[in-house]
């Protein structure tokens, strides 16, 4: 039997058993690529968190999980951290010891993050604009890459916060946002976060608004109290839920700022010397809040996802041997299936090295499409890693 | 029609000199049986002659199939010689005998045998793929596509084997078989499975085919009708022997 008959034949064998075929296929791609797939993806993984941790070593926020602090601030993932105060931000600010980048990142639109920060964010994560300028006045989002192709956003258009909770009249009402920027795609979490100023997200929040002002004689009629320049508004009064330039210089906020809530710090030292003392001023027993060294944090996590990674492996390894094993067994199964048909061949004429060879050849078809499927699923991965990461993350 | 064990001359035979294939084959004194039984068959002698159709009958069991997988090199013989013109099939290496049966020997069978993932070309053409004794090339192909326009089979070279009537797949395997220009035909139980008009029809097609090519044709039947249309009819129970006492070594 020559080599194209014994393939020619084997593709008629496997192009009639089209089920069996592709199960087949489909097994041994699975088990082929998985493994190999996964272990792009955690590498990718380790890179991408501890590359971000790296860049971003100090975070200051509130006592508690400093894994939670580091992956709510780095990557906007994970439940908020317990809020801390803007006066921790004046603090570090006139210590002169760090610039530090208030973050908070309680709300949500449409399923993204909000990220209330000032424009030292941007300059310290030297993000470019692809669209559209930064945010200017409150009320203005700057959008990330992903956030923008996703919702199909371009500046110009608005995007609503979601409301915290719908039952709960006191809380958190939607805002109506405008997209005045679009960031260039940076691989990051970065490309899933809508950039607000954090005043935006404290009028979010409800500790600023804006509303007709009560003063003027024709507000009469929503005043409940006035006592010398105090004026309390009865349950009449409309607040805005969007910021127009018409409406901009009626939002003001009650109380000082150094009361406003943020969920962290990111602090940037000028030196080595200034984060170590800035470190060591968190670190006593009774600071309120915590210093956290996020590569530190970031690395002790990568250790329990490498233990994690092996035990993967070690799965995956008796997942392989039970498929080929099973796989074996259906191939020793359809050759008793076939000892007619193999008889009849060996009647006719044929010799057991060519029967041995057709089915080799059935097999190698087998093992070079799969092994094709295969390459294309770990270029694949390989190809999107960033993106499947960075969603695997969020 | 005679039913008997030795050969005689028979108008076909006589014949022999016309055609383009020549056949021979000369049995001497041999004997065969399985391992497990110490009964078995002895032919002392066997000629069967170019253009000859020879029937074998007997009871199931009773050495027919044997006997057609001597003729065909798939068994060796214990002892004796089978001579089919210039060659001593039990001198031939396995290899030699595969090649003298896939280029020599056209086999039809009881199921027809056919290759179910194939479709009636691709069975019909599957001997040339199984040896390279046999080169697969245009005249093959059209060879092929003159068969199955004798057979009645031309419309149906791109069907699936399984969409087939039992008479078509009958068809298929007769075009399988002579194909290679075989100069022997063995069937066994090839009508078996079919109809009267079928039987008819199977048989007289390899008939044409042997008075044509001077070949023989050696079939295993049950089917006693059918024996008129034989040159002879060899009752196998005339061969059976109890090997022990010939002192033969079965296998």
């Amino acid at each position: 039997m020559t080599v194209t008959h014994s393939f020619y034949l084997a593709w008629k064998y496997l192009n009639f058993n089209r089920l069996k075929t592709a199960t087949l296929i489909a097994c041994i791609t699975l088990v082929s690529s998985l493994p190999l797939a996964l272990n792009l993806l955690l590498s990718a993984s380790e890179e991408q968190l501890m590359s971000r941790a790296k860049v971003t070593p100090s975070l200051v926020g509130s006592k508690g999980s400093d894994l939670d602090l580091a992956i709510n601030t780095l990557y906007f993932a994970s439940e908020p951290p317990d809020p801390i105060t803007m006066a921790s931000v004046r603090e570090i600010e006139e210590s002169d010891l760090a610039l530090p980048i208030p973050i908070a990142t309680q709300f949500l639109a449409r399923g993204f993050p909000i990220v209330g920060t000032t424009l030292d964010y941007f300059n310290f994560r030297e993000l470019s604009l692809a669209s559209g300028t930064r945010f200017g006045v409150i009320g203005d989002a700057v959008l990330g890459a992903d956030v923008a192709r996703s919702l199909g956003l371009t500046p110009g258009d608005s995007l609503v916060s979601s409301p915290e909770t719908v039952f709960d009249l006191g809380g958190v009402y939607p805002l109506k946002m405008n997209v005045v920027g679009v960031l260039d795609r940076t691989y990051t979490a970065d490309d899933r976060a809508v950039f607000v100023d954090i005043k935006t997200t404290w009028v979010i929040q409800g500790i600023g608004h804006g509303h007709q002002d009560l003063a003027q004689p024709d507000a009469e009629e929503l005043v409940l109290e006035r006592e010398g320049n105090e004026i309390v508004a009865n349950a009449q009064l409309p607040q805005y839920t969007e910021i127009t330039p018409e409406n901009l210089a009626s939002f003001h906020f009650h109380g000082s700022t150094d009361t406003f809530p943020i969920t962290a710090i990111i602090a940037v030292p000028p030196d080595r010397k200034s984060a170590a003392i800035l470190q060591g001023r968190y670190e006593v027993t009774d600071a309120p809040l915590q210093f956290v060294n996020s590569p530190q944090v970031i690395e002790e996590l990568l250790i329990e996802i490498f233990k994690i990674r092996n035990l993967l492996n070690l799965v995956f390894f008796l997942v392989i041997a039970a498929t080929l094993l099973a796989i074996a067994l259906i191939f020793n199964l359809s050759l008793r299936l076939r000892q007619s048909e193999i008889q009849t061949s060996f009647k006719l004429g044929c010799s057991r090295g060519a029967i041995v060879q057709l089915i080799a050849a059935e097999i190698a078809v087998i093992l070079v499409v799969s092994g094709g499927l295969s390459a294309i699923v770990t270029v694949g991965v390989s190809h999107l890693k960033q993106d499947i990461t960075r969603t695997l993350i969020s | 029609m005679q039913t008997e064990s030795e050969p005689i001359a028979t108008k076909s035979s006589l014949q022999a000199d016309r055609g383009e294939t020549r056949a021979s084959i000369a049995i001497a004194d041999v004997t065969f049986g399985y391992e497990d039984r110490t009964f078995g068959l002895h032919i002392p002698h066997l000629a069967i002659h170019p253009g000859e159709k020879i029937a074998l009958v007997g009871a199931s069991g009773g050495g027919k199939t044997t006997l057609l997988h001597l003729l065909s090199g798939i068994l060796t013989p214990n002892s004796g010689s089978i001579r089919v013109e210039d060659l001593d099939l039990a001198q031939l290496s396995e290899a030699e005998r595969r090649r003298y049966r896939i280029s020599s020997v056209g086999f039809v069978f009881q199921n027809f045998e056919l290759v179910e993932y194939l479709n009636v070309l691709d069975n019909i053409l599957h001997p040339y793929r199984l040896n390279p004794a046999l080169k697969l090339d245009k005249r093959v192909r059209s060879r092929a596509a003159e068969l199955a326009m004798q057979m009645g089979i031309q419309d149906k070279l791109k069907r699936n084997i399984q969409k087939l009537s039992q008479g078509e797949k009958q068809r298929v395997a007769i075009c399988r078989a002579l194909l290679p220009q075989p100069r022997i035909i063995l069937a066994d139980e090839a009508t078996g499975n079919l109809d009267p008009a079928n039987k008819r029809r199977i048989l007289k097609i390899l008939f044409e085919y042997v008075e044509t090519h001077q070949s023989c044709l050696v079939a295993a039947t049950h089917d006693h009708e059918l024996l008129p249309d034989f040159d002879r009819a060899i009752d196998l129970e005339t061969f059976h022997a109890d090997l022990s006492a010939l002192n033969v070594r079965s296998r």
